[in-house]
This record gives C-alpha cells, sequence and structure tokens, in this order.
C-alpha cells in the first residue's frame, strides 16, 4: 500500500495512462457504478486509496478484523454450508434435513411458514392458502419434535428463521433437547430474533416495537444465562437488501440494528462481554462483486471498532462479526433460469472472498417456486466446487490490498458512518422505523435501481437484453394442497388431548408476566410450551396485553 | 376527483412482508399520472375489496409473493361480483406459475405479471384496458 510519500511518483505515472486512457472514448449506454450508485473510477493505483496497514486491516482474528475474524480461516475450517429448507408439514421438512445431511451438508437451517412467522396456528382464518406454502408450520411442541425426529440435537447446529415469535420455537427447540436427554447448556444454533429488520424490511412483525425489543432482550438475557452455545440473535442485513437497499444500506442499517440490540441489553443490566460474543450476522452476496466483498470487510471493522471503543467490550470475542450469507434471491430470474446458477456462484464466491463463516447458495429455480431436490443439490454442489476446486481457500483475504477492494472498503465504511449520524438525529432505530425513515430509504433506493433497469442502463441477461423468445418451462416443485388441510387436523388434535387446565395456567402466567416489565417471559414460554400450549396461542396472549403494530406505508 | 384519471387500488393480501414490487408499482402508476391508494400489508380479501369499492377503483393490482395467489385471488374476484363490482378490472403480479396464472385469468384475471415484467408494461396495460 503506498504511504503519502510515494504519490508524487505515482502521480506522474498516473498522469500518462490517464492521458492514453481519455484518448480513447468509453462504451456508452451502462453504467459504471457500482449497482449501489457507488461511483467507480477507471482505475485505482497506490495514490487512489489511503490505508494505515496496521490501524485499518491488521491481520486475521487480530483487531479490527479487517481481513477476516479468525487466524485460519478457511485454512482451519471451512465455512459451514447450511442450506435454508422448509415446506409444507414437519414430517415433509424432516426428511429434506436427512436429505441435505446425508449429502454432505453441515447444519441445518428451518424456514418457517408464514402463519407461523406471523404468530397464527395453521387452522387461524388467515393463515388459509398459506399453510406450509413458503416454510414448515409449526404450531407446538409436537411439530417441532417431528422436525427434529431422528436428528440428534447434541450433534447438530440448527438455525432457525423466525423473528415475531422467534421465543417460542427457542422453547419448543429446548423441550425437544429435553426429551432427547440434550440439556440446553449443549444446543447449539442461531435463531434470527432480529424483529428491528422486519419493521425495516421484511414486515413479519406483531407487536409494537418497544415490547417486541423487550422479549429480544428477554432471550438475550435467558440464552447468556443456561445456553452458552446459543445465539440468540442473527442480526439480518439480508431482507434489507432484498426489499431493494443499497450495500450501504444494507451495512448501515444492520449495525445499527446490531448496536440497539448492544443497547437494550446493557439497559437491562448485561455486561456487554457476556452476551456480545454470540451475537451473530446475517448479510445478502448480491451481484456486484467488489462491492459485496468491501461489504464484509467494512462491516466486521466497524462491528469491532465500535463494540470496543463506543460499547466497551473487552473480550475480544465480543469484537468479532462472524456471519452466514445467503446469495441474493431477488438477483433470480424467472426468464432462462438455468442463468441462476452462474448468478448464486458469482455471488457465492464473493460472500467467501468476504470472509464468510457460514452459507446459503440460492437454487436456480427460486424465482420461480421453493426449489426441487434437483435444483437444492446443484445450489449445495457449487458450495463445493468453490471449497474444493477453484484454490480461493488457501490463502486468507486474497483481494485484501487491492488499491480497489481497499478504496471501496473505506467508501462503504463512510457511508455507513453518515448514516449512523443520521439516524442518531433521529432519535435511534426504533424512532426513526416510527418516522419511516429506513422505508422510505429503501423504497427510494429499489425505485432508482428499477428505472436502471428498465432503462438499460443496468443488463440483466435474460430480461432487457440476449431475451429468448421461447422460452421453454422446467419442473417446479409444487406443495400438496392437502398438506394444509392435514395440518389443520393435527393442530386441531393436539389442542384435543392435551390438559386444559394446564394450559389455562400457563397462558395466565405468561399474560400476567407480560404486563410487568421486571420479569423474563422465556421462563413462562417454556412452561406453557410444554403444557402444549399453542404458538398462536401464546401470540394471542402477547397480543392482548401489548396490542398489534400497524406501519403506515410509503412509496 | 379529477377526470380522466385512472384510479388504481394496489393491495397486499396475505401474510407476507414482501412489498418492493406493490411499493415500485404503486410509484410508477402514480409518476403515470393515475391516481394510485396503496392499502399496505398483510390485507384480507374483504379488506381489499372494500377499499377498492369505497375508492371507486378503476382497477385493482394484486400483488402477492406467498404461495397463495390460489385462494386468494379467486375470493376476490369472488367478493367483487357479489358486491356488483365484477366490472373492476383485476391485475395480480408477484411468483405465480403458468398454471395458475392461466387458471386466474380463466376465472376473471384480466392480466398476471410476473417477475421481470417492466413498470412501463404494466402501465400500458392499465391504459389500454381501462375505459377512457
Amino acid at each position: 500500500m503506498a504511504a503519502t510519500d510515494d504519490r508524487s511518483v505515482d502521480a506522474a505515472g498516473i498522469d500518462a495512462w490517464r492521458e492514453l486512457f481519455e484518448a480513447k472514448p468509453e462504451r456508452e449506454g451502462e453504467l459504471f457504478s457500482t449497482m449501489s450508485g457507488v461511483e467507480n473510477e477507471p482505475l485505482y493505483a497506490p495514490g487512489s486509496v489511503e490505508v494505515d496497514y496496521d490501524r485499518d486491516l491488521g491481520y486475521p482474528g487480530v483487531f479490527p478484523f479487517t481481513r477476516g475474524v479468525y487466524p485460519s480461516m478457511y485454512r482451519g475450517r471451512l465455512w459451514t454450508m447450511r442450506q435454508f429448507a422448509g415446506f409444507g408439514t414437519a414430517a415433509e421438512t424432516n426428511e429434506r434435513f436427512r436429505y441435505l445431511l446425508e449429502h454432505g451438508q453441515t447444519g441445518l437451517s428451518t424456514a418457517f411458514d408464514m402463519p407461523t412467522l406471523m404468530g397464527y396456528d395453521s387452522d387461524h382464518p388467515r393463515a388459509e392458502g398459506e399453510v406450509g406454502r413458503e416454510g414448515v408450520a409449526v404450531d407446538s411442541l409436537d411439530d417441532m419434535e417431528t422436525l427434529f425426529s431422528g436428528i440428534p440435537l447434541g450433534e447438530v447446529s440448527t438455525s432457525m428463521t423466525v423473528n415475531s415469535p422467534a421465543a417460542m420455537l427457542l422453547a419448543f427447540y429446548v423441550c425437544v433437547g429435553e426429551q432427547q436427554g440434550v440439556g440446553r447448556d449443549r444446543l447449539r444454533g442461531t435463531i434470527q430474533t432480529d424483529i428491528l429488520k422486519e419493521y425495516i424490511a421484511q414486515k413479519e412483525y406483531i407487536f409494537p416495537p418497544e415490547p417486541s425489543m423487550r422479549l429480544v432482550t428477554d432471550m438475550v438475557e435467558f440464552t447468556s444465562r443456561e445456553m452458552p452455545l446459543w445465539h440468540p440473535i442473527s442480526v439480518s442485513g439480508y431482507h434489507i437488501r432484498e426489499a431493494g437497499s443499497t450495500a450501504a444500506q444494507e451495512l448501515a442499517f444492520t449495525l445499527a440494528d446490531g448496536f440497539t440490540y448492544v443497547e437494550w441489553a446493557i439497559e437491562r443490566g448485561l455486561d456487554v462481554d457476556d452476551f456480545a460474543p454470540r451475537l451473530s450476522f446475517f448479510f445478502n452476496a448480491h451481484l456486484d462483486f467488489f462491492e459485496e466483498i468491501a461489504k464484509y470487510r467494512a462491516a466486521r471493522r466497524i462491528w469491532a471498532t465500535l463494540m470496543r471503543d463506543k460499547y466497551g467490550a473487552k473480550d475480544p470475542r465480543s469484537w468479532l462479526m462472524r456471519f452466514h450469507t445467503q446469495t441474493a434471491g431477488v438477483s433470480l430470474t424467472a426468464q432462462q433460469p438455468e442463468v441462476n446458477v452462474v448468478r448464486t456462484a458469482i455471488e457465492a464466491m464473493a460472500a467467501v472472498l468476504g470472509g464468510t463463516q457460514s452459507l446459503h447458495t440460492n437454487s436456480f429455480d427460486e424465482a420461480l417456486a421453493l426449489p426441487t431436490e434437483h435444483a437444492v443439490r446443484l445450489a449445495l454442489r457449487t458450495q463445493q466446487v468453490i471449497a474444493h476446486e477453484t484454490g480461493v481457500v488457501n490463502t486468507i483475504d486474497p483481494l485484501g490490498g487491492s488499491y480497489y477492494v481497499e478504496h471501496l472498503t473505506n467508501e462503504l465504511e463512510r457511508q455507513a458512518y453518515d448514516y449512523f449520524d443520521r439516524i442518531e438525529k433521529l432519535g435511534g432505530v426504533v424512532e426513526a422505523i416510527k418516522q419511516n425513515f429506513f422505508q422510505r430509504e429503501i423504497a427510494e433506493a429499489s425505485f432508482q435501481y428499477q428505472s436502471e433497469v428498465e432503462s438499460k442502463r443496468r443488463i440483466v441477461v435474460g430480461v432487457n437484453r440476449y431475451v429468448l423468445e421461447d422460452e421453454q418451462p422446467i419442473e417446479i416443485l409444487k406443495i400438496d394442497a392437502a398438506l394444509e388441510q392435514e395440518q389443520i387436523e393435527r393442530v386441531r388434535a393436539i389442542r384435543g388431548r392435551r390438559d386444559s387446565a394446564g394450559v389455562e395456567a400457563a397462558l395466565a402466567r405468561l399474560t400476567e408476566d407480560a404486563a410487568r416489565d421486571d420479569r423474563n417471559l422465556m421462563g413462562p414460554i417454556i412452561d406453557a410450551s410444554r403444557a402444549h400450549v399453542t404458538m398462536g396461542e401464546m401470540c394471542d396472549a402477547l397480543r392482548e396485553v401489548w396490542g398489534v403494530w400497524r406501519e403506515t406505508p410509503v412509496f | 376527483m379529477t377526470a380522466g384519471k385512472i384510479r388504481v387500488v394496489v393491495a397486499k393480501p396475505g401474510l407476507d412482508g414482501h412489498d418492493r414490487g406493490a411499493k415500485i408499482i404503486a410509484r410508477a402508476l402514480r409518476d403515470a399520472g393515475m391516481e394510485v391508494i396503496y392499502t399496505g400489508l398483510h390485507q384480507t380479501p374483504e379488506q381489499i375489496v372494500e377499499t377498492a369499492i369505497q375508492e371507486d377503483a378503476d382497477a385493482v393490482g394484486i400483488s402477492i409473493l406467498s404461495g397463495a395467489h390460489m385462494t386468494l385471488v379467486p375470493r376476490i374476484l369472488e367478493l367483487l361480483r357479489k358486491d356488483g363490482a365484477e366490472d373492476m378490472l383485476v391485475v395480480v403480479g408477484g411468483t405465480v406459475p403458468q398454471d395458475d396464472a392461466d387458471e386466474l385469468k380463466k376465472q376473471g384475471v384480466a392480466a398476471v405479471f410476473g417477475p421481470g415484467a417492466t413498470t412501463t408494461e404494466i402501465v400500458d396495460f392499465l391504459r389500454g384496458a381501462v375505459p377512457a
């Protein structure tokens, strides 16, 4: 990296190059900026970027972790290949889980259906037509038992993508562990629990922000006491990006959310080092290759810096930003869907070069429907090719020191800090949500991008150029509509055979504790789960006490 | 009401929160000079039909990515018929497989726009389909 005193030498060389460069016209039509609109110079050279190696980059496993969170990175252990799966009933998803484990997947990741995410049981009128469509339906402890049947919870790590009713699903998982003789202190996994990005982007919220944050903080407190191997929050930029944000917005809003959880937990009286090592992150891997790599590198540096210097974390593990990555669902096209294999491979490569800890690669048919088994296997194979055939795992942070990548890393970091200032001026993340700040920023960015695609300043292969007139339909997964009825009967049967006095008592206690801020709700929720109270019933009890959230949409 | 302006209700039925498309369409229709009412998320078919009738809409655009289109869209069509509003143009956008799209059109949906459809296409379609 160039020190300042080299600049005069570089400047002379770069001027000569620039003259040659400017002698030829550039291509017209397509934009040269990143897909998020960050301007790109045609060339970066020693004088283009200011980096103090020890301060800004350092070494892998060493503050500020720009080059990676572990000293050995993929030389020590590859990332976890974790394909997100879930559809139909618990029994069907259990089969898909076993299939993936047999084919070399190393961790489980559960997708729940919309009614589950919104806190409705499968027989609720609002659930009609949605049961098991976009994920698996889990109404009660009994479904969770089926979901993990034959899978030893002491040996796998499980990720669960659920937010508003995260506490209930975690409670079910703890109870299944108990049944298998695996104590909660031995359960390994992650539950998403990131409610802030629900208000910002994904919109699967139930309660207003404050009680939701209280429930999240209850989970953080509970897991820091009783589940030392569990990650209670996966702070997620993925959905923010899918909703149309830029890379810088994804970075900034996700980190701002992360810091907000830290602030609430500290406010609760927890020591930052008691919980921060188990916070994890979840980012998108989109198509603008270098911008994505820069985003991950900037994220690690910002998190480490502010955790140490602003929040006073002393344990180095609290400074580490470990993250899961998923390739960008929105980049998949319904047109010429096979081409999505290529897109996904490039995105996955960016995630790996950016130092991800785990990765989900999308299947090529996902712009059309949930993936078939064939498509999922191909997506997993994509990761295996990157891991074993390309050689990119042999050297840590191989793009570190690239003039361009370091420039972009600095630029994304700068944009993130600008956003932090704006959010703070609005009164913090929760206030900014209520003022629709994030929602407006994202809507603006997504409209901007759409306009660029429609005016062909951005080319999407097969969509606005290289279009096939005669597209051949591909085979897609169909969810059997009869499954919904089966699941409805299942939940009704449970209601019929459980001890109703126990249910009443558990719900009464949950309601009572929910109304008081000095109670942790995890205990009552676990007790209710054991009594076979359903997830929807628990959410209803909390709706009674806390009310529900409605947003005023902006576009 | 401004004479001649096409009035469109953009609606998000069902439980999914994927509102990126709905918002882009709402803004593009507004920029094209239409009157746009966006219902917001998580609407029931009853709420959508009520809004469409109250707003005296020329068209209802239903954005749905939850896989529940074969339950929710026919319900909306049925409720519109029941309220004597079967002339209202209904268009659907989202991840709707071809077979389902064909079936929905048979039931009375005027058009189904899948991933990759442009806002220009949708604007042009509405201008062509709504009687001036």
